[in-house]
């Protein structure tokens, strides 16, 4: 058992390595962070239309959520099985199998690190909003900061989870990045990013708030924005999909190495 | 150290007909057949052996190689490397071993190589001053110096074969499975890690299996070699032995004061060249004394030369024969 000294020297050399190795890609993440635009696009669409006032949102809270969602989504990418699918089919992961570190950490880090690099863009992404419409931006109470940001990595965590899952088919499958996407059309209309939850009727609602989803935009999204929100429902969501998803990686990891081929390697 | 008792892999290959009809009979039923990659072989390595693994290309050298560092799971057999289950890839194991994959790398390609040897001595738990120790002396033998604060990209070929086995040995395994280490390296390149792998035995007592096309790596390093063939072990043992195995001749070269007619030699074994005063030869092995003595009191020898024929040559013709069949 690895002492948490030895941890944590492990988690700090990897983010480091992993940042600079982010910083060569700047320009590319740049341009990432550029295509995440939909929410603010969807703000644009929801903005001309009356459905957000008969849910009882003021034009102030759909422009502070979307851009709170914007936020999130821009934190909560997860490219995962991009990655890992080039890294099975060529053999690339057989040099990480080798060494007495679980190869996800590797992956969490880089993900970790591409975020950090992002931070700027991001930033100057939103000062621009703002030169252009200073009443799209708010400022949150510290406790409601904290509070969203904790959300935020919740939702990163468990977003990063369930790709994990996914990646998992790779070892099966030399197209799993193809499956995944069909992940991406509920995750785009329950989670909140195209449209608010509390403009769905109740039942859709009802079925929204049964799956992951909601915790990955919706949750975080409002907490940031100062919507009112359930707190505890939405951090129980988050801790009980994170608890579900994280025993079936391990159990699709274990079972996808026996599968494992090594090929090209 | 390495011990294997009936160890084989079979891979589930999925077989498709060229053509569209092929195409759409491999959609609608798809056909499978077992490829036994590797069939039942068993061997055993000694603590600070230095062992060749020879075989043709699609022999089973790589998947054997995969078996033993763990990456892939047998389908049977028995294996033990450093005490241990390689397939259930315990820390203790993963700290004991290393596989270096000439056709792979692990050093992060944007980064100087300083970059990953730092997460290398991280995930090992190599304290800062160890790992800057480590990293000198392997350096000085490895004659590398700037070249580890150097992008990874733009080192060459050599320097950064050099860079992988810094990093791959960091932790100073006891079990070194090498795959085509001098693959692509020019030929002092190849005499640098060549020297590197026999000093690093020589120092740290660690067990090397070593495979190469370069039978130079194979006949500078190791005095055993294992020689797997369609799957099978088709040889265990000295080099030497190897060669007599392959080849049931020696090649006697004879230098003669007076010419003589090629009939001359026939009755002595096959006659390979003839040229003047030059004659070679191939005398089976068992009739190699009474031959020799037989020729030096016929004919007038100015110089007689009795050799292996070169392994290469020996490879070479059976690996064109395992192609053919």
């Amino acid at each position: 058992m690895r002492s948490p000294r030895a941890s944590l020297r492990i988690a700090r050399t990897l983010l480091s390595t992993q940042y600079a190795y982010m910083l060569e890609y700047r320009a590319e993440i740049a341009l990432w962070a550029l295509s995440g635009v939909l929410p603010l696009i969807m703000l644009g669409v929801w903005q001309n239309s009356g459905a957000a006032s008969q849910a009882g949102w003021s034009p102030a809270q759909l422009r502070h959520y979307f851009v709170a969602a914007f936020i999130v989504r821009q934190f909560s990418v997860v490219w995962l099985i991009h990655v890992f699918e080039e890294d099975v089919v060529s053999g690339k992961l057989s040099p990480f199998l080798l060494q007495p570190l679980q190869p996800l950490w590797r992956y969490f880090a880089a993900h970790l690190a591409e975020q950090a690099t992002r931070i700027p863009f991001v930033a100057l992404m939103l000062l621009a909003l703002s030169a252009v419409d200073p009443g799209l931006l708010w400022r949150p109470s510290l406790q409601k900061l904290l509070l969203g940001l904790m959300a935020l990595w919740g939702a990163f965590v468990l977003r990063f989870l369930l790709q994990t899952l996914s990646s998992m088919l790779c070892f099966w499958s030399e197209r799993a990045a193809a499956l995944d996407r069909l992940l991406v059309i509920p995750y785009l209309f329950l989670s909140g990013l195209v449209a608010p939850l509390d403009t769905f009727p109740p039942a859709v609602q009802r079925f929204a708030l049964a799956t992951p989803f909601p915790a990955m935009v919706d949750f975080p999204a409002r907490l940031l924005s100062g919507l009112p929100v359930d707190l505890g429902g939405g951090y129980l969501s988050l801790l009980i999909w994170c608890l579900i998803l994280s025993p079936l990686c391990y159990w699709g990891w274990q079972r996808g190495l026996r599968r494992y081929g090594a090929m090209g390697a | 150290m390495v011990l294997a008792r009936g160890l084989s892999k079979t891979y589930r290959i999925a077989e498709k007909q060229p053509g569209l009809q092929g195409t759409i009979r491999h959609l609608l039923r798809r056909r499978y057949r077992d490829l036994d990659a590797v069939k039942a072989i068993s061997f055993g390595i000694q603590e600070g052996e230095m062992v060749g693994f020879l075989g043709p290309n699609g022999a089973g050298k790589t998947t054997t190689l995969k078996m033993l560092s763990g990456l892939i799971h047998p389908s049977a057999g028995e294996l033990r490397v450093a005490g241990a289950i390689p397939q259930r890839r315990q820390p203790g194991f993963l700290q004991d071993i290393t596989l270096v994959m000439g056709n792979k790398q692990q050093l992060i390609w944007d980064l100087p190589p300083w970059d990953s040897i730092r997460v290398n001595a991280a995930v090992y738990g190599i304290p800062e001053r160890e790992m800057k120790r480590r990293v000198t002396e392997l350096a000085d033998l490895l004659e590398l110096g700037e070249e580890l604060h150097r992008p990874v990209r733009k080192l060459s070929l050599g320097q950064r074969m050099k860079a992988e086995l810094l990093a791959s040995l960091l932790h100073q395994p006891r079990v070194l499975f090498l795959d085509e280490p001098t693959l692509g390296l020019d030929v002092t390149a190849q005499g640098r890690v060549r020297d590197f792998l026999a000093t690093y035995n020589q120092r740290t007592g660690a067990t090397i299996l070593l495979t190469s096309h370069y039978m130079g790596d194979i006949t500078a390093l190791c005095e055993r070699v294992l020689l797997i063939h369609e799957g099978a072990l088709f040889h265990d043992g000295p080099l030497d032995a190897l060669t007599s195995k392959l080849s049931p001749h020696r090649q006697v070269r004879l230098e003669l004061h007076q010419p003589q007619p090629r009939e001359a030699f026939e009755a002595f074994g096959t006659v390979e060249s003839h040229q003047d005063h030059q004659v070679q030869l191939l005398v089976p092995r068992d009739q190699l004394t009474d031959s020799v003595a037989a020729l030096l009191s016929r004919f007038e020898v100015l110089d007689l030369e009795v050799n292996d024929p070169p392994i290469e040559e020996l490879m070479r013709s059976l690996f064109q024969q395992a192609g053919r069949n």
